[in-house]
């Protein structure tokens, strides 16, 4: 359709789509209210299961087959990207060239990666006791390998990054939500029950299964990322198409191999 | 250990069987990946054919994860309900599962390096998504599946990366439905803020209690939540992600869209409706109705015109799963056990006949490398036994009885009656019918071939200049990629194998009786509003007195004949007499709205909000 | 004005359709995705939220001391957090592709599939 019939059929949509939100804003609950009657029975609960925060309570316990489908979603998702930006027929791969760093960048950057891989771990470990989880942590931990290529350069990365490990262990993740829960049920318990001891309210080892589970997860955000920046980046820096065109490069500006832009 | 306590495991099972293929990938052979993931899914079939038959004459299997049961009617934790209609869904779905990994054992030259087991895993991750979504009785488990549906099908959708439109169908596939989903989470949200709740059964108990006077927030929470499902229901004007997702995918994948995942779109919004909705003042059964009817009028005949316009055949197929899903609509319309039984039966056969027609279509596809039924024609002639089946089910899609889809039409036609007899007959006879026209001169070689001048050349007119495009908007099925090793000499054993046992399916649904009065059973308690609260949140089956088993009535077996005629005399006569490749000038502003472009799509998604709203209010 | 704050939720999703549907540039497209979903993020956190109430995490404030805000619907976040992530990426090597094999990321050239 024209422009200009998309823009009249968009109108009248938007315009009535607002009006009914807008109406049913109205009967809604009051901002800020007293009432929340799931919220309050969810955190008696985590109490009751010595989790003190009660959102890794609901995320891993109370309501942990939606992470079980969360968790799938971002596995399905990483695999889904290696399928996708996998190396066709009509293109090779690269060796990428050896970047120049600045050096006050490359120290910067060297002495981060420790602290924030350590901050990433720490973060996952007390998942069950103060905010952040295996989603958080496993996202930082990710990032701080990837310190390394802006420390040094994409060989360098690549030389630490297997990615058959990491998909490996992104599998073992996966499979641990799973496994745990057909385990539980082999005991006579219901999938997914939190058998074990709850331990005493903020500590380590309190919440049962909460941390086994919040573990699993850090694992496998942690491998999933680094899979799947592996993918985007290869597509930048690797992959090129037969006839010599970098794969992606058409894509952005920012794509660019990094040895030019990094090198000034 | 209990029956219900096994439901979990139909989502598990799958999803541990994809880690295992993702974790050894690297060093399976191929074949073994493939009969590793047939095996998991065939396991997980098995064992929900064993609880549903361990449970069929008992109350439904209630399980609530981690052992979270409420008290008092109130607990914080997820159910599972393996009711009839949604364990049964799980089963066919786990089934189907099951033959698409048979079919495509001998797919895909190129599974991306060290990952031999990528492609079963995805469907594998699909399969749990699937069962997931129909056995949950919690709305925000409900989007969470959606969602892994559908992350996984983008994936699958444009799994043959070289392609050009393979990529874009698996993006217009992506955007629509995504959107989809955030629409049915702001609903979620509003339902939440009202009520406090997430279980589809607390969430159904509050509204019955709730005062009046929330209707408007009620009924905005309801067109949100159902926009979602009906987007991936595909129905009008939602629809539009559907034709170029099952043109673009790969053949098994499109088995598996059209065969189950765009009937659970149905079924949610039924399931959505009865157990929350269906008690509460504030949205009155007839606004429903009129909705539904509406919706599924709209999305029937515009199916069933662009199917027959079509002559890429499966983006013909993709059309008449729209036309059907219509009708699946306007049947669940009635809002009756009856209706929902009819409806069920309906899909049921739909998604053998139609997995069966895809599965032909692929064989085209590794045959020729071509799926354009002008290109195509009379070169199927030496393909006998598969233009057989397609026959077959080109007569079995128009209604012809003893098929399944002949007893689910017959059963809806009943249940909705009056004039909508009319529009069944007519629906079944177009999307049967252009079945049946390209059974006819793909592999029979009847009618007269296409002048030279009319073909579509090498160089494929999809790429021509965009000036001839623009006068007649049409997607040709030349320069298909095949999707075997090589180019296939003779239909490979196990495709045609599944798509006689695809059929065989379609056809037993309408010969076996004890399944009609289970799938009777399944929808009394199905519409039981609430039934389904207390057997959920006070594990309390009430007794419900049974409807009588359906059947074949005489006027419906006449109805299913008279449209099977129809669809052949229609085929014959479009094969005699209407120059190829010649589509009514009519036409043309409809197939123009199928514009491939993605922000036309969104703009009438919004738009079609709004109509939803328009309908219900 | 106690309803602002779902207002934000829904100019949010309307701004994203609006994008959605307007927009030149694939990747943009992808963005304005992410707006729609943050409108679902803006609209769960408000529902949840409780005058006065604290994060719902109990390792340095005493049960029962202060009210907290509803830790459901953060839950619920995450959960939306991390499917959005994952759904964008997923859409961004699908948008990779399209550029490598149409040559562009502009939905108006995108000519294929009609009909």
């Amino acid at each position: 359709m024209s422009l200009r019939v998309r823009m009249v059929v968009l109108a009248v949509g938007l315009l009535g789509l607002a009006a009914m939100l807008v109406a049913a804003f109205r009967k809604l609950p009051g901002f800020g209210g007293s009432w929340h009657p799931y919220g309050q029975r969810a955190v008696e609960t985590a109490l009751g299961r010595h989790t003190s925060n009660v959102i890794a309570s609901i995320n891993f316990d109370q309501r942990a087959f939606d992470t079980m489908g969360e968790q799938a979603i971002l596995f399905g998702a990483v695999l889904g990207t290696v399928v996708i930006l996998r190396t066709t027929r009509d293109e090779r791969r690269v060796e990428p060239e050896p970047a120049r760093v600045p050096a006050p960048l490359r120290r910067y950057a060297l002495a981060v990666l420790p602290v924030t891989l350590l901050t990433g771990l720490y973060v996952v470990a007390h998942g069950q006791v103060s905010p952040g989880g295996g989603f958080q942590g496993g996202v930082v931990a990710a990032t701080a390998l990837h310190l390394l290529y802006i420390a040094v350069d994409y060989r360098a990365l690549q030389r630490v990054r297997s990615v058959p490990l990491f998909t490996l262990a992104d599998a073992a993740g996966e499979a641990g939500y799973p496994l745990l829960g057909l385990g539980v049920l082999m005991t006579g318990a219901s999938f997914l029950e939190n058998v074990l001891p709850y331990g005493t309210l903020g500590t380590l080892s309190s919440g049962g299964t909460v941390p086994v589970l919040n573990a699993a997860i850090g694992l496998e955000v942690a491998a999933a990322v680094v899979v799947l920046l592996a993918q985007f980046l290869d597509q930048a820096i690797v992959i090129e198409s037969e006839d010599g065109e970098q794969g992606a490069g058409s894509v952005g500006d920012g794509d660019g191999r990094r040895g030019e832009g990094g090198a000034a | 250990m209990t029956a219900a306590q096994l439901l979990p495991v139909l989502v598990a099972g799958p999803l541990l069987g994809a880690a295992v293929l993702v974790a050894t990938g690297r060093w399976l052979p191929r074949y073994v990946a493939d009969v590793f993931g047939a095996v998991v899914a065939g396991a997980a079939s098995a064992l929900a054919l064993g609880v549903l038959v361990a449970t069929a004459h008992r109350p439904a299997a209630v399980e609530w994860v981690g052992g979270w049961r409420p008290r008092h009617g109130t607990g914080v934790g997820i159910v599972l309900v393996g009711d009839g209609i949604g364990l049964g869904l799980a089963a066919v779905v786990s089934v189907l599962v099951v033959t698409v990994l048979v079919y495509s054992w001998r797919f895909f030259d190129d599974p991306p390096p060290h990952q031999a087991g990528a492609f079963p895993a995805l469907i594998l991750a699909f399969q749990a998504a699937m069962c997931g979504f129909t056995l949950t009785g919690d709305l925000f488990n409900a989007f969470v599946f959606f969602e892994l549906m559908g992350v996984v099908a983008y994936a699958l959708t444009g799994y043959r990366v070289d392609e050009a439109r393979a990529v874009q169908g698996a993006l217009t596939f992506g955007f629509l439905n995504s959107l989809g989903g955030y629409s049915l989470l702001l609903g979620v949200g509003l339902l939440y803020a009202h009520t406090g709740e997430l279980g589809l059964a607390q969430l159904g108990a509050h509204l019955d209690a709730a005062p009046d006077g929330s209707g408007t927030l009620v009924k905005a929470a309801f067109v949100l939540v159902a926009t979602g499902f009906l987007v991936k229901a595909a129905a009008v004007p939602f629809h539009f992600w559907l034709p170029d997702a099952h043109t673009v995918a790969p053949t098994p994948v499109c088995m598996l869209l059209s065969g189950a995942m765009v009937q659970l779109g149905v079924y949610g919004v039924a399931r959505l409706y009865w157990t929350v909705f269906a008690g509460s003042g504030a949205l009155p059964e007839a606004a429903v109705h009129r909705a539904l009817l509406a919706l599924g009028v709209l999305t029937a005949v515009t199916g069933a015109l662009l199917c027959w316009l079509q002559r890429h055949v499966k983006r013909l197929l993709a059309f008449s799963t729209i036309a059907h899903t219509g009708l699946f609509l306007v049947t669940l319309a009635v809002l009756t056990p009856e209706a929902v039984a009819g409806t069920a039966l309906y899909v049921l056969g739909h998604a053998g006949i139609k997995a069966a027609l895809f599965a032909c279509a692929g064989i085209l596809v590794d045959r020729f490398g071509n799926v354009d039924e002008q290109e195509l024609h009379g070169r199927g002639v030496r393909l006998r036994p598969v233009g057989v089946l397609f026959t077959v089910g080109g007569l079995a899609l128009a209604g012809l009885p003893p098929f399944g889809t002949g007893l689910g039409k017959a059963l809806s036609e009943e249940a909705a009656g009056g004039w909508l007899t009319v529009l069944f007959v007519a629906v079944s006879a177009a999307t049967g019918g252009a079945v049946l026209r390209v059974a006819g001169g793909v592999f029979f070689g009847l009618g007269s071939p296409p002048a030279e001048e009319d073909r579509p050349h090498a160089a494929g007119r999809h790429r021509a200049g965009g000036e001839e495009q623009h006068e007649d908007a049409e997607t040709t099925g030349a320069d298909e990629p095949e999707e075997t090793r090589e180019r296939v000499t003779r239909a490979p054993d196990t495709m045609v194998v599944a798509a006689a046992a695809l059929l065989a399916a379609g056809l037993a649904v309408g010969c076996v009786p004890p399944l009609w009065s289970a799938v009777s059973r399944a929808a009394d308690s199905f519409t039981d509003h609430s039934g389904y609260a207390m057997a959920v949140l006070y594990s309390t089956g009430q007794h419900l007195t049974h409807s009588p088993a359906p059947h074949w009535s005489p006027a419906g077996v006449t109805l299913g004949l008279l449209s099977t005629v129809l669809a052949a005399c229609g085929a014959w006569a479009a094969l005699r007499t209407v120059p190829s490749g010649v589509r009514p000038r009519w036409s043309l502003p409809l197939r123009r709205l199928h514009s491939g472009h993605v922000g036309d799509y969104v703009a009438c998604v919004v738009a079609g909000l709004t109509l939803l709203a328009a309908l219900v209010w | 004005m106690s309803i602002l704050p779902y207002l934000v939720a829904g100019w949010l999703f309307l701004a994203g359709c609006y994008g959605l549907a307007t927009s030149r540039n694939l990747i943009h497209a992808v963005g304005s995705l992410a707006v729609c979903q943050a409108s679902t993020y803006v609209l769960l956190l408000a529902v949840g939220y409780r005058r006065g109430g604290t994060a719902p995490v109990f390792s340095d404030i005493r049960p029962g001391s202060r009210p907290v805000v509803d830790p459901v619907v953060q839950a619920l976040t995450l959960t939306d957090v991390v499917v959005g992530a994952t759904l964008t990426a997923l859409l961004l090597a699908l948008v990779v592709q399209v550029s490598k094999r149409h040559g562009t990321v502009d939905p108006d050239e995108l000519r294929e599939l009609r009909g």
